[in-house]
């Protein structure tokens, strides 16, 4: 077993752990290389089925690329795929490219991490918990379509990595969140070898992390490994510019990189310009304690 | 599939000690040192700390949370990752706070090798022993000791000598660990971290770069016994499928299709048929460390929990075992009360048999005599389950011999399993299990029968005292059960006295009469028949020898208590003053919800 091997078979185990515990449970999808890793993982764990919703928050910023491959993937994976959106903010133009023109100091202004709480760690809440629109896209037909199901979700699995930033270096596999979604970053469950937190009280759920020892690079290693699809927007195409990260069109800039495909961005990981340069440098609402507080409030 | 990507190897490190000896500063001085920091980012630091007046601490590149700055230690465990020739790294850096033990244990839980760091101004202290006292349980094998701030002990080989005698000497006592290195460091200054320093010349050992370059990673356990816990059964029918996978990962051992493996402790016996995978290659074995699925040669019914292995190195089947714990929960484990044990993938009802001994494990020669395990203390106990489980003893095998208990929803300590104790069941455990692995089957699977029959074989027992009317609703049932076309068959206890007893003498010992009857009992369930029988010939007290006999076999215990005074554990419980017909529906009900048969019709 290599090093791919041992992290590819522990996040399965941890997948068929969280499957076999929670009885309401779905995986966020951001349609970004690890979260689509995940998904891939999922089929291996459950031996090319996927038993369980695909949730993604749709801000109605992401770039049309992204929603175009995510319907195209849920199409031939036959996936049971659901998106929410914080409707209400987006009609009332309560986001920050909307009241980007205001002047600063306007009680309407809203800055970029206030404009995240809103579109998406919001949205994300209201979805698992059912209090907000779930569109499910009907596999026949292509279309979405308002999904009856508002039973919340107890178990949510999610790809963050421990190398992003710092709040999720300190994640554990399993992490418990209260009845408002929050993280209690200094009182977390103990997490003896392979036996995780698997019992909760009713009305809070558990986040499930199968990618928290995987590495950027090892996310693209094991992309180039398992040929596995992915959004052409990571690719560089002849701009000498390609995404790195993927998240909402006004608060994200690509890189200067000329990475046409999968192993030129493992080349350029291990030995070119990025080697020491934070993935999530392009990704503008992070800031000092911006992403932490976040997280706290149930950001993924 | 593409095989032309090959990861760089990787090793989980932790670091651990007492609170301030300097976890933290060893840790940002190896990224520092390594080049492994993000671009800027030592810059950033060190310009926050002008500005704020602070003096410079590598510790600070470690304080990613708020919550962390503001208290001035290390809450929880970070990963942070650097990389050398050898091998890429990630660092777990544990909180050496007391408080923050249970964060401690989850970083060291991951760890393949540990670093211990020691102060060599304050020198041993409760947590440098508490540590490494839990190092050992964890099962981390690889660990090196550093003594720090070495400037501040004027780069002493006396001061150094002494420290690494003591803790030792500490250690040899524990018996689980013995450190490969000790290593005198300065890591504020850098020193014997990845280079040496004049003032420390007398030190001739590896840095502790070259040291944790050193350490091997721990090779798949394949040639040990084969261990296979059931994570669960799996039928998914999307697209046609019909494959049933019996999933779970590999502990130990060495799988091969066409195997003739048990499972624990239910006893049955199947052949593996094939090993199922998806986006890879067909596979006819496979090994440790692989999140597998296979089908088998028979439709067998077997839940998660259950530990596949090969007959010849089957695992431990009981109830009682002796164990050495670690709780972490405010509240106490204590006697005479249910929690739950998660040991491999079985989840059973447990409670404390009997403590041998609670200590401090900063003080391992401590017996605090008390008759409760309070937090942070560690304890020598027996434990026992409600039902029996498969195991191992953690010399034998480390994944299944070590386990969690759960206090509500919560995971309240964990421990591992150092010896089994008989219970009262042993021997006929023992029997059953040996008859179980040497049984010849016929041309008939259960699974065939329990088709043609459309219902599973069970045991239903009237439980009571004498004159309740026991056999009267045994027939009744019997009857019921017989019109709706199911195999149903009363055995009396009496019948198995009068003929395959006879040979006893009449003062025979009650033993032997349970364990003949029992047999019997067996015979007919493998038949896939429904017994119902009475206590009536062989005793109350025996019924649960019977169930030992019959092992996972579906069972209901009745008990008839016409003066509502019984405490007899039961599945139903009647008074007898129902009518026949009402007492024949209720039994039929939970019949049906068992699952041991669909419904009369």
């Amino acid at each position: 077993m290599d090093h791919l091997d041992l992290l590819e078979q522990q996040s399965v185990y941890i997948l068929r752990e969280a499957y076999k515990h929670f009885d309401q449970m779905c995986m966020l999808w951001s349609i970004g290389k690890d979260s689509t890793v995940l998904l891939w993982l999922a089929r291996k764990a459950f031996f090319g089925h996927v038993p369980f919703p695909l949730v993604h928050v749709d801000t109605s910023y992401k770039l049309p690329e992204m929603i175009a491959y995510r319907d195209r993937l849920a199409m031939e994976y036959q996936l049971t795929m659901i998106v929410g959106q914080d409707e209400e903010s987006l009609a009332a133009g309560r986001t920050f490219p909307a009241t980007s023109h205001l002047p600063v100091g306007h009680p309407d202004k809203l800055d970029r991490v206030q404009c995240c709480s809103r579109l998406k760690a919001g949205a994300l809440k209201a979805t698992l918990q059912g209090t907000g629109v779930r569109k499910r896209l009907n596999l026949k037909t292509g279309a979405y379509e308002i999904d009856p199901n508002r039973t919340p979700w107890n178990g949510v699995i999610v790809g963050a990595r421990s190398d992003e930033e710092g709040s999720r270096s300190k994640e554990r596999y399993f992490s418990p969140r209260d009845k408002n979604n929050a993280w209690d970053v200094g009182d977390q469950p103990p997490e003896f070898w392979n036996q995780f937190k698997t019992d909760y009280a009713p009305g809070t759920h558990v986040r499930i992390h199968p990618l928290l020892d995987w590495t950027e690079l090892h996310i693209w290693e094991y992309i180039a490994r398992e040929n596995i699809p992915t959004v052409s927007l990571y690719y560089d195409q002849g701009e000498g510019t390609r995404y790195r990260s993927l998240g909402c069109g006004p608060c994200q800039s690509p890189i200067k990189s000329t990475s046409k495909n999968v192993s030129d961005i493992i080349a350029e990981l291990k030995s070119g310009h990025l080697r020491n340069i934070a993935e999530r440098s392009g990704r503008l609402q992070d800031g000092k304690h911006g992403l932490e507080e976040l997280r706290k409030d149930g950001y993924m | 599939m593409s095989d032309s990507v090959v990861s760089r190897e990787q090793m989980n490190i932790v670091i651990v000690g007492h609170v301030d000896h300097g976890k933290s500063t060893v840790v940002g001085r190896l990224l520092a040192d390594t080049g492994s920091l993000p671009q800027g980012k030592l810059d950033a630091v060190r310009a926050e700390c002008v500005r704020t007046g602070k003096v410079f601490e590598y510790a600070f590149l470690l304080d990613a949370l708020s919550d962390e700055q503001d208290q001035g230690i290390t809450i929880d465990t970070a990963r942070c990752f650097f990389k050398t020739e050898r091998r890429d790294y990630i660092i777990i850096d544990a909180p050496g706070h007391i408080e923050f033990l249970k964060n401690m244990i989850s970083g060291a839980a991951r760890a393949e090798a540990a670093v211990l760091v020691i102060d060599a101004k304050e020198g041993v202290r409760e947590n440098s022993r508490r540590h490494g006292y839990i190092l050992g349980m964890l099962g981390i094998k690889q660990v090196v000791v550093v003594v720090n701030k070495m400037d501040l002990a004027k780069y002493g080989q006396a001061h150094f000598d002494a420290i690494e005698k003591e803790y030792r000497e500490f250690l040899a006592g524990i018996g689980t660990v013995v450190p490969k290195q000790f290593i005198p460091i300065a890591a504020l200054h850098g020193a014997n971290l990845t280079t040496r320093i004049p003032e420390m010349a007398w030190y001739t050992g590896p840095t502790l770069l070259e040291c944790l370059d050193g350490f091997r990673k721990a090779p798949p356990k394949n040639d040990q016994p084969l261990r296979l816990p059931l994570q669960a059964v799996y039928k998914f029918t999307g697209d046609g499928d019909d494959r049933r996978i019996f999933a779970g990962r590999i502990e130990a051992g060495v799988l091969k299709v066409g195997d003739d493996v048990v499972f624990s402790p239910s006893n049955k016996r199947v052949k593996v048929r094939t090993i199922e995978g998806f986006n890879t290659e067909a596979r006819t074995e496979i090994g440790a460390g692989w999140s597998t699925g296979v089908t088998l040669s028979e439709e067998i019914y077997v839940t998660r929990g259950e530990l596949i292995s090969h007959a010849e190195h089957a695992p431990m089947v009981g109830t009682r075992f002796r164990v050495n714990l670690i709780w972490l929960s405010k509240k106490p484990f204590v006697t005479g009360r249910d929690y739950k044990i998660k040991l491999h993938t079985q989840a059973v009802p447990v409670r404390i048999h009997e403590i041998k001994k609670v200590i401090d494990a900063s003080e391992l020669d401590s017996d605090l005599h008390k008759d409760h395990v309070g937090r942070h203390d560690v304890a020598d106990l027996i434990l026992e389950t409600r039902i029996p489980v498969a195991y191992d003893l953690i010399s034998e095998s480390a994944a299944t011999g070590r386990f969690v208990i759960v206090d509500g929803y919560d995971v309240a300590g964990g421990g591992i399993i150092t010896g089994s104790v008989a219970d009262e069941q042993e021997g006929l455990r023992v029997e059953a299990r040996l008859r179980d692995f040497a049984w010849v089957h016929g041309s008939v699977t259960s699974a065939e029968r329990v088709n043609a029959n459309g219902h599973r074989a069970g045991l239903v027992m009237f439980v009571g005292k004498d004159g309740v009317g026991k056999r009267k609703y045994a027939r009744a049932l019997e009857r019921a059960l017989f019109d709706a076309r199911k195999q149903s068959y009363m055995l009396d206890g009496n019948n198995v006295l009068v003929g395959l007893d006879h040979d006893l003498a009449v003062d025979a010992a009650q033993a032997e009469l349970v364990r003949r009857f029992g047999e019997v009992v067996n015979l007919l369930l493998t038949a896939g028949l429904i017994v119902i029988s009475t206590t009536n010939a062989i005793g109350l007290a025996d019924h649960g020898s019977v169930q030992t006999l019959i092992g996972d076999a579906p069972s209901l215990v009745i008990d008839v208590d016409p003066a509502g005074a019984s405490t007899t554990a039961c599945d139903l419980r009647i008074r007898g003053s129902e009518s026949e017909a009402e007492i024949v529906t209720r039994v039929v009900d939970l019949l049906v919800k068992r699952g041991m048969i669909p419904g009369l019709v």
